[in-house]
């Protein structure tokens, strides 16, 4: 790997953005200067106190929003609208209510091209590739129930389905596991960490759960609050493949100690730390 | 189990405990039949003119119908426009709600000037109380839209049509349905109040000569007429909105 050669999959030079032309005049921004270079493959976490921009991020990498300032490039492409090599999946599973869990997982697939256009022909191919995908998330058996007879656990393992259904290159989840119980929590982890080892998608992961960053990600980048900014980029040199036991021991408490102190000092006093 | 059973009997029981009282109410104080008439007045004057009850509720069944109809389309096509575009919205919605302000009986005789006596006025009276509920339920359905999904969605290129289609839509189908069962029991208000005083035919107009001619039997019999109508059709759609959109009776995602 000669990642110092290689280009960066996500490239965030010097971006700022404000939501509205007001606010750019007072110089209200929900996000300054962030600078970010993410591998191909990477899995990166971002991690801050509620309320700091976590989510424009989401929006900016993904071309739902335009910055204001600075540049942004995916996979060496400047980033000029919605991004379709991206899947997306939130603390809601905002699956359709009246789509049984398979129909829901297909949902992109009858939005986005190429997908779109060859639907009604290649239906049975797809439905093939939802109820494997399905099944790799412990989801084989459900596919003709309705969202509403899954668990919240079952309805978060469906929602990354149909964020990855398309195969994109890159998925976000915003607090994904955020509404769960513990022991669900940690059962997802494995989930995702799997899916990520054996298909090697990017994943962008806003948490508020340091364990949960410090277990999944290569990298762990901590927000400082409004202004949206990131104050720490922590690398986390845990050997792969890693296993729940893991999160018991001294090595994996440490960092996540660490990071605690970063969130800790900067509730404390606003301050900015510099990188 | 046995109280399950008490709900379901309890409107009949109801119904009935009315009945009982009123007949011993008009009973006991001797209340004149042109007046007040009891139950089995009403009964009785039912029976004896159910051939003229039964021309004049079929006449205002299907002009409710046909005004009902319309306000089906109208009420659809316009709750869409205005549920899929926010500038529609907010440019109908203030004159939508004045509009429903105004007292439907009061159209009647401008319409009477421009359709005449008969079924002109009836139906446009029934369409006019009817729409606004489901132009609101239809255009509140396509709104409401959650925020992740969106992005969800948009993120993959979806097109404003798109996601009308398939999320919105499919949304708004239970309060349509809805609407509906609102929708239906105005619209026999409209016939009703319209066919008053601009029709020759009708429960509306039973009514009117029923009571100058003091039936009054006669009159409370045309009422019931319309109530049970209006009832029956009620159920009907409450049956059709169960069977087509039981996923949004289960509880789901906490909506």
């Amino acid at each position: 790997m000669d990642s110092a050669t290689e280009t960066p999959f996500v490239d965030f030079q010097n971006v700022w953005l404000a939501y509205n032309e007001e606010l750019w005049a007072e110089g209200k921004f929900a996000v300054e200067d962030i600078n970010l270079q993410v591998k191909r493959g990477e899995f990166i976490a971002i991690v801050g106190p509620s309320g700091c921009g976590k989510s424009t991020f989401m929006k900016l990498t993904t071309g739902l929003k335009a910055p204001s300032r600075g540049s942004i490039k995916v996979d060496g492409q400047p980033v000029t609208g919605p991004l379709k090599i991206s899947g997306m999946a939130f603390q809601s599973s905002s699956l359709l209510p009246w789509r049984s869990t398979l129909d829901n997982v297909l949902l992109p697939l009858e939005i986005v091209e190429p997908y779109r256009a060859t639907f009604k022909q290649k239906r049975a191919e797809y439905v093939e590739r939802a109820r494997q995908l399905l099944a790799t998330v412990g989801l084989a058996g459900y596919e003709d129930k309705y969202p509403w007879e899954l668990s919240g656990g079952m309805q978060q393992r469906a929602s990354i389905c149909r964020a990855l259904i398309h195969q994109p290159k890159m998925l976000l989840l915003d607090e994904p596991f955020g509404a769960l119980d513990a022991f669900t929590r940690e059962e997802l982890w494995c989930t995702l960490r799997d899916l990520h080892a054996a298909q090697g998608f990017n994943v962008i992961l806003v948490t508020h759960d340091l364990r949960e960053s410090v277990f999944l990600a290569d990298t762990v980048y901590v927000m400082s609050k409004s202004p949206g900014r990131f104050v720490v980029k922590r690398d986390i040199e845990l050997p792969r493949p890693r296993d729940l036991e893991l999160t018991y021991t001294p090595a994996f408490t440490d960092i996540v100690h660490e990071l605690r102190g970063h969130i800790g000092a900067m509730r404390k006093a606003g301050a900015v730390i510099n990188q | 189990m046995k109280s399950k059973n008490i709900e379901r009997w309890s409107p009949w029981l109801l119904l009935l405990l009315i009945i009982v009282l009123w007949q011993t109410l008009t009973s006991a104080f001797q209340v004149s039949e042109f007046i007040f008439p009891s139950p089995a007045r009403i009964l009785d004057q039912a029976i004896e003119y159910h051939a003229v009850i039964a021309g004049h509720a079929w006449r205002t069944f299907w002009v409710t119908m046909v005004g009902f109809g319309l306000a089906i389309l109208v009420g659809v096509l316009l709750g869409f426009l205005i549920g899929s575009s926010r500038v529609a919205y907010a440019a109908v919605y203030p004159l939508m709600t004045a509009f429903n302000a105004l007292p439907k009986a009061a159209f009647v005789p401008i319409l009477v000037v421009w359709f005449g006596i008969g079924v002109g006025p009836a139906i446009l009276t029934a369409f006019l109380i009817s729409f606004f509920p489901i132009t609101v339920n239809i255009a509140t359905g396509l709104a409401t839209l959650e925020p992740e999904l969106e992005d969800v969605l948009r993120v993959l290129g979806a097109r404003r049509w798109d996601v009308l289609m398939k999320v919105g839509l499919p949304r708004s189908l239970p309060y349509f349905f809805g609407s509906l069962k609102v929708a239906i029991t105005l619209a026999f208000v409209g016939t009703t109040v319209s066919e008053m005083t601009a029709a020759n035919e009708g429960i509306g107009y039973l009514l009117i000569s029923a009571g100058s001619a003091m039936q009054m039997g006669l009159a409370f019999a045309g009422l019931l007429t319309v109530g049970v109508m209006a009832m029956l059709m009620y159920e009907l759609f409450s049956l059709i909105e169960k069977h087509t959109t039981g996923w949004a009776h289960r509880g789901s995602q906490g909506h």
